[in-house]
């Protein structure tokens, strides 16, 4: 009904320029809009302000004869899930930019321009993004069709040195490099942060020091193998791409999946979020310099890898996705087994949580910290328990449920602050709501298969989407006629968050930054792909 | 602040004995698939192209394999065997020998370099400073800059935008010096190389010592590849069955 309105409300707005389509592709309580490349942004910027509607992921594909951008958009339950799809001769190569109307396909159009060779006219801000310009010659555009994935690609000298535009223009001021390889255990990107002295004025994150280029090299193969690539996309968060992967194939081939598996799913994701909570948990500890707090949750952090691999095999959840289902069955023993445990630890991070409320120099450290306001939250498009941490209220398995989510009762915990103390109040809030869900699961695991008995892949293209640890991730997958991948595109929560971390990160003491990022608990592998 | 006190007391010593007992506490390993008859089983289910047939057996080359039990779980196959084992740790061909400990005395300072690891690899690597793993007992010590340290653990396919930091660093650090690749991404590529920007392993840039096979390698893996590195362990063989090594080598 909402959407039914919606698309009326859009034709008497915009006459003969916007078309719904049933498009087959397209999952239960989704549609697709085609619009001429002219209205896009109009239509786009209503969507987002007007409607309420949140900005998931722009999708370009190369198709025969010409360009196809895809804007996806998702709501609360019937309000669904919207593409917005434009397209254009492969010759013409620019598109208006969105940035004027919607903050948060920043980013996307940005990678879009890099790796495709398109052009966003208005956006401020476009090159030296996924492919760095002091390595890159800017003709090189990894994601067309003509160029082979599989071999290194032919290196044009790049045209020009990088140099950061500074914008501090004060007595004193300078550029602080962060990276791409810093103190201790840390992942590869860089940070400049520009400061006068104490404060930090402007943050600049680069990141892609680590781009694998999974979407370009998914192209080609079977679905099955791409598979590995979507869990490997993240190790810390395999299960939940995994599963958005999985989903995305299984409505392409309408796969059937057994009620057991989806209920196991619910069980085997809310065990890694559990376990990334706990981890995360342990970084705002060790940032903030707390070793006794840091080796506790160390300590929990490790138990729940080795119950993770106790009951599945692995330690992180790898190779239990198959498109149809799961590739292996749990006895309801193992379950309760394992339920027992996740209880036992949950217990024992609760102990934690209460030493860290009444531990003044941790307080200190992380309240009024990082605070990102409710409008910029939703301005940048930011999810997850960032998102949630600054009140705004999103998270798919409530807004769209996918797997067995629409039958469990949960609560998605919300905190108004937005800084740094109520991310680690969500992550806490969550790790609870996490365990409830895993005893859900197992008192309600119905009896059969794990597997669908029959799965035939057929040409065609679907979105799949999970919310991760981190946030809501979007998976589109499109199989071409020779039943390979021929497009795959990874939308991940961290590609989305890091776009608003300088917000967290301007205006504060230095000596906060590593404070700031933990509370973050941003992966750069998953943005970097 | 003594509640904290109090609370490290009750929680106890958990470090594992390993290296001087094996560690029996169950879940520290994904183990892996080893040899076994080739009758029955199909080595085509292997995505990555790490089992080998050789006169009717089935060889598990580790370089390559990413842990997807593809081989144990896939329907219509026989499933191959699967061995609980940790110390997977083997040293590349050419190579010169183990650090002296002596020389150090006690103090190995490792730098980690993230050249494009899926973050699992590390993760481990962080358990491995906690305190189950507990480094520091050992005389490993993880170090913030190039310049003090001794040893290099490289995980990732070395992706092309940090070839030249991962570069920078192995010159910036003193001489001895080794370098440990930590998981199959690190050794081979994994699944992601070679490809248009990801390269085949650590060894495109710096000279590779011992490989530490996995995806990711557990925690104790991990120790066994740094005790290996120092000649405290005696390292493994990266196939199996061992004699497998040396017809791989061409292929690789």
């Amino acid at each position: 009904m909402i959407l039914a309105n919606l698309l009326q409300e859009a034709d008497l707005r915009w006459p003969d320029k916007v078309r719904a389509r049933g498009d087959t592709c397209l999952q239960a309580r989704g549609c697709e809009i085609e619009c001429s490349p002219g209205v896009v942004a109009e239509l786009c910027g209503w969507l987002f302000s007007e409607r309420g509607y949140c900005f998931a992921t722009l999708i370009a594909e190369e198709r025969a004869s010409q360009w196809e951008l895809r804007y996806v958009w998702y709501g609360n339950g019937d309000q669904g899930v919207i593409h917005i799809v434009t397209r254009q001769p492969l010759a013409e190569q620019a598109f208006a930019s969105l940035i004027g109307h919607v903050h948060a396909v920043d980013w996307n159009e940005r990678e879009a321009e890099d790796l495709f060779g398109l052009t966003f006219t208005g956006h401020p801000r476009l090159g030296d993004f996924v492919l760095h310009d002091d390595r890159w010659n800017r003709e090189v555009t990894p994601m067309r069709k003509h160029v082979d994935g599989s071999a290194p690609l032919v290196r044009l000298l790049p045209e020009r040195e990088w140099k950061p535009l500074l914008v501090l223009n004060a007595p004193g001021a300078f550029a602080m490099p962060i990276g791409p390889i810093y103190a201790g255990v840390a992942e590869s990107a860089l940070f400049l942060l520009e400061t006068q002295g104490e404060d930090v004025v402007r943050c600049l994150p680069r990141l892609f020091y680590k781009y694998r280029g999974i979407e370009k090299i998914a192209e080609g193969h079977t679905a099955t193998h791409a598979l590995l690539l979507a869990e490997r996309c993240n190790g810390t968060s395999a299960f939940a791409h995994g599963l958005a992967y999985c989903q995305a194939a299984e409505a392409i081939c309408r796969a059937k999946v057994p009620g057991r598996a989806q209920v196991l799913r619910v069980l085997l994701a809310e065990l890694e979020r559990f376990r990334h909570h706990t981890a995360a948990i342990r970084e705002i500890c060790e940032s903030t310099g707390l070793p006794v707090g840091t080796s506790e949750a160390s300590i929990l952090e490790e138990e729940l890898l080795s119950l993770s691999c106790r009951f599945t095999g692995h330690r992180y959840l790898f190779g239990l996705h198959t498109i149809g289902g799961l590739t292996r069955n749990f006895e309801v023993g193992d379950c309760l087994q394992m339920l027992e445990a996740a209880q036992d630890i949950l217990g024992r991070l609760e102990e934690l949580e209460k030493m860290l409320r009444y531990s003044n120099s941790f307080l200190d450290r992380i309240e009024e910290v990082g605070g990102v306001s409710y409008d910029d939250a939703r301005e940048f498009g930011l999810v997850g328990p960032i998102a949630r941490a600054s009140g705004v209220d999103r998270d798919v398995r409530k807004m769209q449920p996918y797997a067995g989510y629409g039958d469990f009762s949960f609560e998605v915990p919300q905190e108004k602050a937005g800084d740094g103390y109520a991310r680690l109040r969500v992550l806490f809030s969550e790790a609870r709501q996490s365990v409830g869900l895993i005893q859900q699961a197992v008192n309600a695991l119905p009896d059969g298969p794990v597997r669908a008995e029959i799965v035939n892949l057929t040409p065609g293209a679907a979105l799949g989407w999970a919310e991760a640890p981190r946030g809501a991730t979007f998976h589109w997958l499109r199989i071409g006629d020779d039943l390979t991948v021929a497009r795959y595109r990874l939308a991940t929560p961290s590609f989305l968050n890091w776009n608003g971390f300088h917000l967290a990160t301007e205006n504060f003491a230095f000596q906060d930054f590593p404070i700031i990022m933990a509370t973050f608990g941003l992966s750069v592998a998953e943005s970097d792909r | 602040m003594s509640s904290w006190v109090i609370s490290g007391i009750k929680t106890g010593i958990k470090s594992t004995h390993y290296p001087e007992e094996q560690e029996i506490r169950s879940g520290v390993s994904p183990g892996l698939p080893v040899t076994g008859s080739a009758e029955g089983r199909t080595p085509e289910i292997c995505p990555t192209g790490a089992l080998v047939v050789t006169e009717g057996r089935i060889g598990v080359d580790y370089r390559k394999c990413i842990h997807c039990f593809r081989c144990v779980r896939a329907e219509n196959t026989a499933p191959l065997d699967w061995h609980q084992s940790y110390e997977w740790a083997a040293r590349t061909d050419a190579e010169p020998p183990a650090l002296d400990t002596r020389m150090f005395g006690r103090s190995l300072h490792v730098l980690v370099v993230d050249a494009g690891d899926c973050s699992a690899c590390l993760s481990e690597i962080t358990q491995l400073n906690g305190p189950y793993y507990n480094l520091h007992r050992l005389g490993f010590f993880i170090t913030p800059t190039p310049r003090s340290a001794d040893l290099l653990l490289v995980v990732g396919p070395a992706t092309d935008q940090m070839r030249v930091a991962l570069k920078q660093a192995y010159d910036a650090m003193p001489t001895p010096k080794r370098v440990v690749a930590v998981g199959v991404c690190a050794i081979s590529g994994g699944v992601f190389g070679p490809s248009f920007i990801a390269g085949s392993g650590a060894a495109d840039v710096v000279p590779v010592d011992v490989l530490v096979p996995g995806c990711p390698p557990p925690p104790l893996a991990i120790l066994h590849g740094l005790l290996v590195a120092v000649g405290l362990k005696p390292p493994a063989v990266i196939t199996s069955p061992p004699a497998l090594a040396k017809q791989t080598e061409v292929s690789l």
